[in-house]
């Protein structure tokens, strides 16, 4: 990274824009470039004073009483129509609700099962590319084991285990909260060369052991287990045989 | 949903952000009422382009437009496009970062700021919007936002620099 490329880089990392590698990559050019890490330190000092200068003005009492009335008022010309409007609405709901419902009781039920299984294999996927996102990634942003851990301590009723695969091949990026099956879940974050995996966890029925089981959804892998009263979901876009050596290592931790 | 508790929960909650930004666009108190009463009436009559989303981008490009059309009318001196200068002939900043950049200076060089840079500066950092949300609001793609917000940065460090004696 050269100090020109720089240069906007630098403000997407003090707003927050920037990916877990990026924001590492920065700060890594930063620690190298004085330059650079004045500039840094001047941008975050600006965003700063402008985010607590009390530079914000609020709106007045009055306006937001007069916005208030007047929101019935305007809406009036548009009613009679909106009326109908809302009507024919309600006939198609009530169209389409009947036809679910009669397609949910024509459907055997072993695809049914199936299906729900899919939604949560879906679910996970979309956690974890949302997860991607610029900003997404974690909450707590440490390769250290014991850092991580107790950053969920009473952030979730469950104590996951939390162990760094740096040795072999799979370092801990971070950890994060994420929402998973109706139920707020950790999500450990590992990186292996390009990619980043996603282990969600959360507990499960005691003592109830199973297999380990792949699914492959949208070209992502998912490999999931339930194991010392814990569902464990891991996903990533590598292929089954690397995410496999992750899931080795958690299967044997402790 | 009936209309009164849809507009209460796309536009009220978004009230203060509409009101600063056009505070900031305008310059006076009086205006900004007005444009942001007016561009609730309108938010109202099209809550039902809302598509779902963030509304809080949709409220504020209403606003915005509105503010534009207003400045057209009334400061059109206000309205030059600054996209096309390059950012290299905006000096460095001359001083160093101090610890405290005095607020009082900040309102002023930010009142100074070119309005495409100053709506940059109010939205991001004032208003904590991701450069995505601003680029709706502002129309423009995201790479516009980050050299304007750059650009807008180094003016005003430069101005604090000049002026707030650092």
């Amino acid at each position: 990274m050269n100090c020109t490329e720089n240069n906007l880089q630098l403000h997407a990392y003090v707003d927050g824009e920037l990916d877990v590698m990026r924001s590492l990559e920065v700060e890594q050019h930063a620690k190298d470039c004085a330059a650079c890490a004045v500039k840094l330190a001047s941008l975050k000092s600006l965003h700063t004073a402008l985010a607590e200068g009390e530079l914000a003005y609020r709106a007045p009492a009055s306006l937001r009483n007069r916005v208030r009335q007047m929101a019935p008022a305007a809406n009036n010309p548009a009613g009679p129509r909106l009326a109908h409007l809302q009507w024919l609405w309600k006939l198609l709901a009530m169209g389409a609700t009947a036809v679910a419902l009669l397609l949910l009781f024509l459907r055997p039920a072993g695809i049914f099962q199936n299906n729900q299984n899919d939604g949560l294999i879906s679910e996970i996927v979309g956690c974890h590319v949302r997860s991607l996102m610029p900003g997404h990634l974690t909450d707590v942003l440490s390769s250290d084991q014991h850092t991580v851990k107790p950053w969920f301590d009473g952030k979730l009723d469950f104590a996951p285990e939390v162990k760094d695969f740096t040795q072999q091949g799979y370092p801990l990026v971070g950890g994060r909260l994420d929402y998973l099956d109706g139920r707020t879940v950790a999500a450990l974050v590992y990186r292996h060369n390009k990619h980043f995996i996603n282990v969600f966890i959360w507990p499960a029925t005691k003592g109830n052991n199973s297999e380990e089981q792949v699914t492959s959804y949208n070209g992502y892998t998912v490999i999931s287990r339930e194991l010392n009263g814990f569902h464990y979901y891991l996903v990533s876009d590598m292929d089954e045989s690397g995410l496999d050596q992750l899931a080795g290592l958690i299967w044997e931790q402790k | 949903m009936d209309p009164q508790a849809q507009f209460e929960q796309i536009v009220m909650p978004h009230l203060d952000a509409a009101y600063n930004l056009a505070r900031w666009l305008t310059g006076n108190h009086h205006d900004a009422e007005d444009i942001v009463q007016e561009a609730c009436v309108r938010a109202l009559r099209f809550a039902g382009g809302f598509r779902g989303g963030n509304s809080r981008s949709w409220v504020l490009a209403i606003v915005r437009n509105m503010t534009y059309t207003w400045l057209k009318k009334n400061r059109p001196e206000a309205i030059v496009s600054m996209d096309n200068e390059d950012l290299a002939e905006i000096a460095d900043p001359r001083a160093p970062a101090t610890d405290q950049i005095d607020a009082g200076f900040l309102r002023a060089a930010l009142g100074e700021l070119p309005v495409e840079f100053r709506e940059a500066i109010v939205l991001r950092d004032i208003e904590g919007l991701s450069y995505k949300e601003i680029a709706e609001v502002a129309n423009v793609p995201i790479g516009t936002v980050m050299s304007r917000l750059a650009r807008a940065r180094r003016q005003l460090q430069n101005y604090s620099g000049q002026k707030g004696g650092a």
